[in-house]
């Protein structure tokens, strides 16, 4: 009963969106305030509908309710309950209607927080926001129906595939999801201003922070799957430039350099034609990876089961909506032009500078992404495209990304003064030269670029520290002044920082674990030790254990490090009951200079007691990480600034005398 | 400045990214791809010693050996070709004979596969893409769970 209601909620829903796609529109056409006003119902009853199908759906799973199928098919009675409920988004179905709730979300979020905006382009946002659920809604409903009923049912289901049974993928996709959907906002924006044909800063003022948000939520998403491949996979890498990593990664290169030409337009109205196109890239680029992901053109743990009819269908939503949107584009962009003028030395100029080169990057990697599938339908040749091209291609293009970015703060809008910049960043270039000392010394090895990549990390993290300094007058004002400082300034000032400086430290985790990670991989006996990067490992042997729907081996290490006692390391190979399937489970000691890793391979047959033992000791790898969290972390104070909080726009928009046609 | 001048330095900037990087992808694209073959391939085409790519079909039943240390040595085949294959390092945990591998490595001089990496599997009823065109085109019959199948209630 609860199924159907969810189901018969899941078909309003869909009547609804197409209400709301067709009615507000209208009534923006014809100026009719009540036609328009349609549209905030209709997107909260959308949103309250799905949700409503959503929970069905999640009650479902909860109670192991196997005459439905897609309960059946992808979970198990003796599931923990946390993977139950992630299991509702385990798989293709559950995962679409996650997809259409948080794109729904959005839409109420504009119908509840958007009652300032002006009246039209509030209703054609709803709108076109609609148009997108509608899309997928039918989708849904004909092609992956989570509701459909299996008669007889079954004992028990299948179970989900135990690798995705894990506290951090269990959150990956709705946070990636939140990423991917939230773009469809500035998509929305900008197809809106389109039909409208006219935009201006108070329009980047609105599309920046909800740009922001699905940036934070893409960012975390990103690094939760990285941190979950790292750790659960046994391989000890954390970015495999898999084609279906690339997907989510494409959206998020577009997505910042989006959220970096919004900044000009809000401020300077300059770079307008160039940001309504980035919108509709960065949200094409995630229907794109939707596509990949979806329609069984790519396989990796995330491509769900391969259906030519789901993967036609999605193909025709990405077709109409890309093309749609481009075809408006080159209709009426021509009537946006308005550029503000701008020195090519200045915030402007470093932010374009910026965009440039964050598209190129993302360029090289779409490129990377589809050569093989073109080739392939093409001339049926098999490749694979894999580290070696992007290190090749997306590497060199982070350099001067990098050497640039902690110029960009300093330089004043307009006109800036780069002498004066680097005058101020010469104390963050003596820090980055000493670390890059510090890491050739410390290691004596590895590749020779090394320590000029782990001088480029922390050149940006001591720019970001250092223009903070800067603004507060650290150093050069007395302490009480600091202090006033330090508390007036905007919390975007923070914000920016912080994000600088997560990317800083990203940059330094991945160049140090990619540059110096220690490998050591034989065959142990009960009693054996080996020796990685300090630390010793004696091997006690292996004792087998039960949990709560796996048997495992687990191996016993006990680490130390100068003969004094660490900790004992458990890696284990559990083997689970449903579906039946091995998985490795990595020991993994934790410490600031970096992470020692030890993976329990086979028992080696014929060798006595045998087991092969793969150690890595991987420095600073958690930096990634944490520098991914510290972005997040700087993107929330940028979205809690005054200036950006949803509704501040009143007061300038008060003052600019609404939104003005531009020429 | 004049504003055509200040569009030109944007201009010039952008195209000047965009050429270096069309140049290395280019560069890329000719040096890093790696060619799949099967073992009926490599015995065809005659695949010089160093060059790499990836070698994909079934672990032939029977083949696995463990060599010394944490070196394995196992037969990939089609069912109409092999290819021994030697590979040092913790294989995946589905790795098991009769199922679908995809090797990455190169030929030595003696005609052996050296992989340096060995793929893993993801899911009990996936097998690479790969693996499954390539048999199905040389006309393998593929059993229960070597193909792409969604999970079938039993």
């Amino acid at each position: 009963m609860i199924i159907e209601l969810g189901h018969f909620a899941l078909v309003l829903a869909l009547l609804v969106g197409l209400v709301q796609m067709v009615v507000p529109a209208v009534g923006a056409r014809a100026r009719d305030v009540r036609l328009m006003a349609v549209g905030e119902p209709a997107a909260m009853a959308q949103f309250a509908l799905l949700a409503l199908a959503f929970v069905a759906l999640s009650y479902a799973y909860m109670t192991s309710d196997f005459s439905v199928e897609n309960v059946a098919r992808n979970s198990h009675s003796t599931k923990p309950a946390i993977y139950k409920l992630s299991g509702v988004w385990g798989n293709h179905e559950g995962s679409m209607l996650l997809w259409v709730l948080i794109l729904a979300a959005f839409g109420a979020a504009v119908a509840v927080f958007g009652r300032n905006l002006p009246a039209t382009l509030r209703a054609n946002v709803l709108a076109v926001q609609a148009s997108i659920a509608v899309a997928f809604a039918l989708f849904i409903l004909t092609t992956s129906n989570p509701f459909e009923r299996l008669d007889p049912a079954p004992a028990d289901g299948n179970g989900l595939n135990p690798i995705l049974q894990d506290p951090a993928l269990a959150f990956h996709p709705p946070f990636l999801y939140a990423g991917y959907v939230g773009f469809s906002m500035a998509f929305s924006f900008a197809v809106a201003a389109l039909i409208e044909g006219r935009i201006d800063g108070a329009w980047a003022r609105w599309v920046r922070p909800w740009t922001l948000a699905a940036w934070m939520f893409l960012t975390l998403g990103i690094a939760m799957g990285s941190w979950w491949a790292y750790y659960e996979l046994g391989w000890g890498g954390w970015w495999f430039w898999d084609p279906v990593e690339n997907a989510s990664f494409m959206p998020w290169l577009a997505g910042t350099a989006l959220l970096h030409s919004a900044l000009v337009m809000e401020k300077r109205e300059a770079l307008k034609v160039w940001t309504i196109l980035l919108a509709i890239l960065t949200f094409s680029l995630s229907l794109m990876g939707t596509f990949l992901v979806r329609s069984g053109v790519l396989s990796s743990v995330h491509a769900f089961a391969v259906d030519p009819e789901r993967g036609v269908f999605i193909l025709a939503i990405m077709m109409l909506f890309i093309g749609g949107s481009l075809a408006l584009f080159a209709l009426r962009a021509s009537g946006l032009r308005q550029g503000g003028l701008f020195a090519p030395l200045s915030r402007e100029g470093s932010l374009v500078l910026n965009n440039i080169l964050l598209t190129t990057a993302c360029g090289t990697v779409l490129v990377g992404t589809l050569y093989p599938l073109a080739l392939e339908a093409a001339t049926g040749a098999k490749i694979s495209v894999g580290a070696p091209y992007f290190n090749m291609t997306f590497g060199p293009l982070m350099v001067p990304l990098l050497l640039a970015l902690p110029f960009g703060p300093y330089l004043a809008w307009k006109r800036g003064d780069v002498r004066g910049a680097a005058q101020r960043l010469l104390v963050a270039a003596i820090l980055a030269a000493v670390a890059s000392a510090v890491a050739f010394a410390m290691s004596g090895r590895g590749p020779h670029l090394a320590p000029f990549g782990i001088a480029l990390g922390a050149f940006v993290m001591a720019g970001a520290v250092s223009e903070l300094a800067y603004r507060v007058k650290l150093g050069s004002a007395p302490l009480a002044e600091v202090r006033r400082r330090l508390a007036n300034l905007p919390r975007s000032n923070y914000g920016t920082s912080l994000a600088h400086f997560g990317v800083g430290m990203m940059v330094v985790g991945i160049v140090a674990t990619t540059a110096y990670r220690s490998e050591r991989i034989l065959v142990m006996k009960p009693g054996e030790t080996v020796a990685i990067s300090g630390y010793d490992l004696a091997f006690r042997g292996v004792v087998p254990s039960r949990g709560p729907n796996y048997r495992e081996q687990i191996g016993l290490f006990d680490v130390t490090r100068g003969g004094a006692p660490v900790t004992q390391l458990q890696p284990a190979k559990r083997l689970y009951d449903a579906p039946p399937q091995p998985t490795t489970e990595a020991g993994i000691l934790n410490s600031w200079r970096g992470d020692l890793y030890v993976v329990l391979g086979d028992e080696q047959e014929g060798q006595g007691d045998g087991f092969a033992v793969r150690v890595y000791f991987n420095p600073l790898v958690r930096l990634i990480w944490i520098g991914a969290l510290v972005m997040f972390i700087g993107g929330a104070f940028s979205l809690s600034d005054r200036r950006l909080r949803i509704g501040a726009p009143t007061r300038s928009l008060g003052r600019r005398g609404a939104v003005q046609p531009a020429e | 400045m004049t504003r055509k001048q200040r569009r030109g330095i944007l201009i010039g900037a952008a195209v000047a990214v965009l050429t270096l990087a069309a140049i290395l992808t280019l560069f890329a694209l000719k040096d890093t791809i790696v060619f799949f073959h099967t073992p009926s391939d490599v015995a065809e085409k005659k695949i010089a010693a160093g060059q790499r790519f990836r070698l994909g079909g079934l672990v032939a039943e029977g083949s696995v050996k463990r060599g010394g240390g944490a070196r394995v040595e196992f037969a990939v085949t089609d069912t109409l070709q092999k290819v021994s294959v030697s590979y040092e390092g913790v294989l995946p945990d589905l790795f098991r004979e009769g199922q679908g591998v995809v090797a990455e490595g190169a030929l030595d001089a003696s005609g052996r596969f050296v992989a340096d990496s060995v793929l893993a599997k993801h899911d009990e009823n996936y097998m690479p893409p790969e693996v499954a065109d390539a048999l199905k085109a040389k006309g393998v019959k593929l059993g229960e769970g070597a193909t792409h199948k969604q999970g079938t209630p039993q």
